[in-house]
C-alpha cells in the first residue's frame, strides 16, 4: 500500500528539519526522506579521521533566527559563543581581533570607527533581515503584495533620514570601497573583506558586497559561536522538534524522483521503487538538483527551465579538515586566542588578489581562510590532548581548468598546507591526517549543486523577489505541489532555519487560504 | 589578410535564376536574409493567378527547423498549444506556440515526416526557443532553412498543372497531407497545404534539384495559366483567406518590449488549438489563467462597408461619441469577394460575430484627405473559402 502524507520532505538539511517541525506543529502528517544516514545535510558533524569528528559543512553558528529558534523552541547548547574574529599576522605575532561591536589591536581612531561602522552594520542587517525572515512580496502582484513592499518602503524610511540614504547607498557598493573609507587597519580591512565574500563567487571589489556583508551579520541572531559536538548539534536540535511535533524522519531514505502526474506533483519515488504519495512535496535539495534531477525538465514550461538553467551556483570554497596531536606553539597567541575565529587574509587587495584566478577556472596561489579550531572548546571533537582545525578556503572554483584531479587536490592541498604554515607557524608538525573537501566533494558529499553552499550565488539578480529565479521566488514553483524550501530558496544559505521555516509557513498560509 | 571571404549582402534562393528571368519590374525587397519579389510584373495580374490559375511562390525563405528524436513527439507535444499525439506520419498541424505566460511567440506548421521526425515552419527564426525547450528531452533541433527549397504552387489549376507534370498521385492528398515522391533521382515532400485559402500545395525539395522542378512545372503550366508570383499578391490572397500575419495581426511575444503589448492564443481566436487535456505545454498554466478571468483582446474579421480599405484604421463601438475599442491590422479591398475586409483586434468586451462596429477610414483624394466612420460588421471565419480548396481528388480546372 501507499503511503500517504500532508507533505513530503525531500533532504533533511537543518532548513528540511525546520519546515518539517513548522508543518507538524500546524497538525500537518509530515515526512522527511535523508538519503544520508544522519541528518543535517551541510549541517552535520561527522567524523574524517579515527577519533576526530568536525564540523564537515558550516563551522560557526551566527544566522539561526530567533524567529526559528522560537518557534521551533529549540536553543541549541553551544561550546562557546561570542567569540572574536583574530585577523592572524605573518608569523605569529598580535593579531587584530574584533567582534560584533569592538575592535581591538588597532589604532584609536579605528577602534572609534568601528563601535560606529558595526552599530550601523548591524541596524542595516536587522533592517534587511526584517525582509529576509518574510515571504518576499511580488512586485505588481496583489494588493496584499503591495502592502508588504510599501511595508518594506517605510521601513527602510524609519532608519531616518541619513540612515536611509546610507543603507540605499551602501546595499548596491562593494566592501572594499567601504572599509578604505571606514579604517586605516589593512588588518581590519581585510577581515571584513573576507567576512563578505566567504561562500561567494566575489571579491572584495565586486559589487553588492556589503550586502552579502549584511546578510552574513543575520540580524537579530546570537553572536558567533560554536554549537556543542559540532554543526550537527543544531540539526539534531531540529530533528527532536520535528519529531515531537509528530513529523516521520526517515534516514536512509534517497528519494529517486519527485512523481508528477497530470502537470501536478503527486508524490515521491525511492530509490528503491516504492512510492509515497503526497500533494505537497517541499524539496531541500537546491533548485537545479530539484528541477533537473528530481522532477525532470520537461515537467515545467520552457521559459522557467531556462531560467532554472541560469542559476548560478558554482561554488568557490573548499573545506580543509585536519587532525593534530596538539596545538601549534604560536607567538603572540594562547591557547583561549586559538579558540577564536581565525582569519588569514592579509589585505584586502590580498583577498582581491586571492579571487582573480577563480575567474579563470584556477585556484588561488595564496588562498584566504576562516579557521576554527573547535577542539579548543569541545573536547568531544578530538582524543584528549589532540586537536581538530577546520577551516574554509578561498578561492577554489568549482570548475577547475582540467578538473579536480588527485594530482589537483594535492596541489592545492600543500598551497593550503604552506599558506597556515605561514600564519600558525608550527602547525605542520602537528597534523597527523588531513582531508581537503573542494567544491566537487562538497557537492558529491551533500548534493548541492557546484558545491556551493548557498545551493545559488548570493547577489542581486537571485535574492528576495527574485531567488532562485522568477516563478519561484515564493517557495512554490510553477509546477503545482512542488515547493522550495532550502538554501537555494528566499533567503539563502547559511544556517539560518529561515528558508524552511518561512516555506512552511507559505504553505500553512496557502491552506488556510490566507 | 585572412583568406576567407564572408558573404555579404542579401542571399539568394536556389529559384532566383529563374525568377529574374520572369522579373519585368525589378521590385524587390528582403525577407530574412533574402531577396525575394514584391511582384515579377503586375501584382494584381499575380494574384488573379492565385484564384483563377496556378500561382507559383518561392517560399525558401520561411523559416524551416527539422526536430528528431527519440523525445520528438513529447518535445512537439510540450512546445505547441494543441495535441500533437492525434497527428500522425503524413500529416501536417497547424500549431502556435507561446511562452510561459501564455503569449504567442508565432503559430506555423508542424509536418510530421516520420515517427520521430517533424519539420516546422514558421514566420519567424525561433532556434533558440526551440533549444530552450529541448532541455530534459532526447531530441535534434537543426535549422534547416537554407538546406531545403521550397514553392508553394496554389490556385484552381494546381493540381493540373502537377498532374501534367506526371505528379498525379498527389491528387489523393486532403488538406493538411504530405508525401513523399520522386523527382529527378531523390525524393521531395509535397504538401496540400497554403496560405492562399485555395487549392493548393508546397513543394519541399533539396536545393540541387530546384531549378529543374521550376522548369519542369513552368512547362507543364503552359495550358494551365502558370504565373510566379510575389509577395504583395500573397499578402491580399491571405488576407482573404483570413490567416494571420505575424508582426502585422500579433506581435511576436519574444520580440515584445511593452507589457500588453503580446496576444495569447485565446485572443487570437485559435482556442480550437489550445487543448487543455494536455497536463503540460508552454503556456498552459497562464491560459488557464485567463480562461477563467477573462481574456483582454479579441480578433475580428471584419465586413466593411463602401470600397476604402480601413488601413491602419482605429475601431470603435459606436459611429460618435463612442471609445476607442480596438485597430485594424490588416486591411484589403478582395476582388474575389467583392468586399471590403479586414482583421484587427478589438476590446474582448466587444466584437461578437454578427456585431456592428465602426471603422475610421482616412484616404486621399488628390491630396486631400478624407474621414469617413464605415460600418463594419464582425463575420465569421475566413472571407475566401471555396469548396474546391478541401474538395478530394481536386477538380479538373
Amino acid at each position: 500500500m501507499t503511503e500517504r502524507f500532508d507533505a513530503v520532505i525531500v533532504g533533511a538539511g537543518h532548513n528540511g528539519l525546520a519546515a518539517a517541525a513548522t508543518l507538524a506543529k500546524a497538525g500537518q502528517r509530515v515526512v522527511v526522506l535523508e538519503a544520508a544516514a544522519q541528518v543535517g545535510g551541510a549541517s552535520v558533524t561527522r567524523e574524517f579521521a579515527e577519533g576526530y569528528v568536525v564540523s564537515a559543512g558550516a563551522q560557526w553558528l551566527y544566522q539561526l533566527q530567533p524567529a526559528v529558534k522560537k518557534a521551533l523552541g529549540i536553543d541549541p547548547p553551544l561550546a562557546a559563543g561570542r567569540l572574536d574574529t583574530l585577523v592572524l599576522a605573518e608569523g605569529g605575532g598580535e593579531p587584530v581581533r574584533y567582534s560584533a561591536a569592538r575592535a581591538e589591536g588597532v589604532g584609536e581612531a579605528d577602534r572609534r570607527a568601528y563601535a560606529v561602522w558595526a552599530k550601523r552594520m548591524r541596524r542595516f542587517s536587522r533592517l534587511l533581515w526584517r525582509w529576509l525572515n518574510r515571504v518576499p512580496p511580488r512586485p505588481g502582484g496583489e494588493s496584499r503584495d503591495s502592502r508588504r513592499l510599501l511595508r518594506m518602503a517605510v521601513g527602510t524610511r524609519l532608519l531616518g533620514k541619513r540612515d536611509m540614504r546610507e543603507f540605499l547607498r551602501l546595499i548596491g557598493a562593494n566592501v572594499y570601497d567601504d572599509v578604505h573609507e571606514c579604517f586605516a587597519s589593512e588588518a581590519l580591512r581585510a577581515g571584513l573583506c573576507l567576512d563578505a565574500v566567504l561562500g561567494s563567487h566575489a571579491g572584495p571589489r565586486s559589487p553588492n558586497t556589503v550586502m552579502t556583508s549584511l546578510y552574513r551579520r543575520g540580524g537579530d541572531a546570537d553572536p558567533l559561536a560554536l554549537p556543542a559536538g559540532g554543526m550537527g548539534a543544531v540539526a539534531n536540535a531540529m530533528l527532536k522538534a520535528a519529531r515531537d511535533t509528530g513529523a516521520d524522519v526517515r534516514t536512509g531514505s534517497r528519494v529517486g524522483r519527485i512523481v508528477v502526474a497530470n502537470g501536478r506533483v503527486t508524490g515521491v519515488e525511492l530509490a528503491g521503487g516504492d512510492t509515497i504519495a503526497s500533494y505537497t512535496v517541499l524539496s531541500n535539495a537546491d533548485p537545479k538538483r530539484t528541477v533537473f534531477d528530481l522532477v525532470g525538465a520537461r515537467n515545467f514550461e520552457a521559459g522557467f527551465v531556462r531560467r532554472a538553467a541560469n542559476i548560478r551556483a558554482a561554488g568557490n570554497a573548499a573545506k580543509l579538515h585536519l587532525a593534530l596531536d596538539g596545538l601549534p606553539d604560536v607567538p603572540g597567541l594562547d591557547t583561549g586566542d586559538l579558540g577564536q575565529r581565525l582569519l588569514i587574509a592579509p589585505s584586502p587587495d590580498a583577498v582581491e588578489r586571492a579571487f582573480n584566478p577563480a575567474k579563470y577556472g584556477e585556484f588561488s596561489a595564496e588562498p584566504v581562510m576562516d579557521v576554527s579550531i573547535p577542539s579548543v572548546h569541545d573536547e568531544t571533537l578530538a582524543p584528549e590532548g589532540s586537536h581538530v582545525l577546520s577551516a574554509i578556503v578561498q578561492y577554489a572554483p568549482y570548475a577547475l581548468n582540467g578538473g579536480w584531479s588527485n594530482a589537483a587536490k594535492e596541489r592545492f592541498l600543500e598551497t593550503c598546507l604552506v599558506t597556515l604554515e605561514r600564519y600558525l607557524p608550527g602547525l605542520r608538525a602537528r597534523i597527523v591526517e588531513g582531508e581537503l573537501l573542494t567544491p566537487v566533494d562538497l557537492e558529491r558529499e551533500f548534493g548541492m549543486t557546484g558545491g556551493h553552499w548557498h545551493h545559488a550565488e548570493l547577489a542581486p539578480d537571485q535574492f528576495l523577489f527574485t531567488r532562485p529565479a522568477v516563478g519561484a521566488e515564493r517557495y512554490g514553483t510553477p509546477l503545482d505541489g512542488l515547493w522550495l524550501c532550502g538554501a537555494g530558496a528566499h533567503p539563502g544559505g547559511g544556517v539560518t532555519g529561515a528558508a524552511g521555516y518561512n516555506a512552511a509557513r507559505s504553505i500553512i498560509d496557502r491552506d488556510a487560504g490566507r | 589578410m585572412s583568406g576567407r571571404q564572408v558573404a555579404q549582402g542579401r542571399l539568394v534562393t536556389p529559384f532566383y535564376s529563374r525568377q529574374r528571368e520572369l522579373d519585368t519590374v525589378n521590385r524587390w525587397h528582403e525577407w530574412k536574409g533574402y531577396t525575394v519579389a514584391d511582384e515579377f510584373y503586375c501584382s494584381e495580374l499575380e494574384y488573379f493567378a492565385i484564384r483563377n490559375a496556378t500561382a507559383v511562390f518561392d517560399l525558401t525563405p520561411m523559416t524551416k527547423y527539422r526536430i528528431s528524436g527519440p523525445d520528438a513527439p513529447a518535445y512537439v507535444d510540450r512546445l505547441v498549444t494543441r495535441d500533437m499525439t492525434r497527428v500522425p506520419v503524413g500529416r501536417v498541424a497547424y500549431a502556435v506556440w507561446c511562452n510561459d505566460s501564455g503569449q504567442v511567440i508565432d503559430d506555423g506548421t508542424i509536418f510530421r515526416l516520420g515517427e520521430l521526425d517533424y519539420r516546422l515552419c514558421s514566420q519567424e527564426r525561433h532556434l533558440d526557443w526551440l533549444l530552450t525547450s529541448a532541455a530534459g528531452f532526447d531530441v535534434d533541433v537543426a535549422h534547416e532553412t537554407a538546406d531545403v527549397a521550397a514553392l508553394a504552387i496554389q490556385g484552381p489549376t494546381s493540381y493540373a498543372t502537377l498532374d501534367r507534370m506526371g505528379l498525379s498521385a498527389v491528387g489523393h492528398l486532403k488538406p493538411f497531407n504530405l508525401m513523399e515522391v520522386d523527382f529527378a533521382g531523390t525524393s521531395i515532400v509535397i504538401s496540400r497545404t497554403g496560405f492562399t485559402g485555395d487549392l493548393g500545395y508546397e513543394v519541399w525539395l533539396p536545393p540541387q534539384v530546384a531549378e529543374r522542378f521550376w522548369d519542369e512545372l513552368f512547362a507543364a503550366g503552359r495550358l494551365t495559366g502558370i504565373r510566379a508570383i510575389g509577395t504583395d499578391a500573397l499578402e491580399l490572397a491571405r488576407i482573404e483567406a483570413g490567416y494571420l500575419m505575424a508582426d502585422i495581426d500579433f506581435l511576436p511575444a519574444d520580440t515584445a518590449i511593452r507589457p500588453g503589448r503580446t496576444r495569447s492564443p485565446l485572443e487570437l481566436g485559435m482556442e480550437w488549438l489550445v487543448d487543455f487535456g494536455k497536463p503540460m505545454f508552454n503556456g498552459r498554466r497562464a491560459l488557464a489563467d485567463e480562461l477563467r478571468k477573462g481574456s483582454r483582446w479579441r480578433l475580428v474579421r471584419l465586413d466593411i462597408e463602401g470600397n476604402k480599405p480601413a488601413k491602419d484604421a482605429y475601431i470603435f463601438a459606436k459611429p460618435k461619441g463612442g471609445e476607442q475599442i480596438g485597430f485594424v491590422t490588416s486591411a484589403a479591398w478582395s476582388p474575389v469577394c467583392k468586399q471590403n475586409v479586414a482583421l484587427g483586434t478589438v476590446n474582448a468586451r466587444y466584437g461578437a460575430v454578427g456585431d456592428s462596429l465602426w471603422v475610421d477610414i482616412y484616404y486621399q483624394r488628390e491630396l486631400h484627405w478624407t474621414r469617413k466612420m464605415a460600418r463594419a460588421t464582425v463575420v465569421d471565419g475566413p472571407f475566401w473559402d471555396p469548396p474546391r480548396r478541401r474538395a478530394t481528388p481536386p477538380g479538373p480546372y
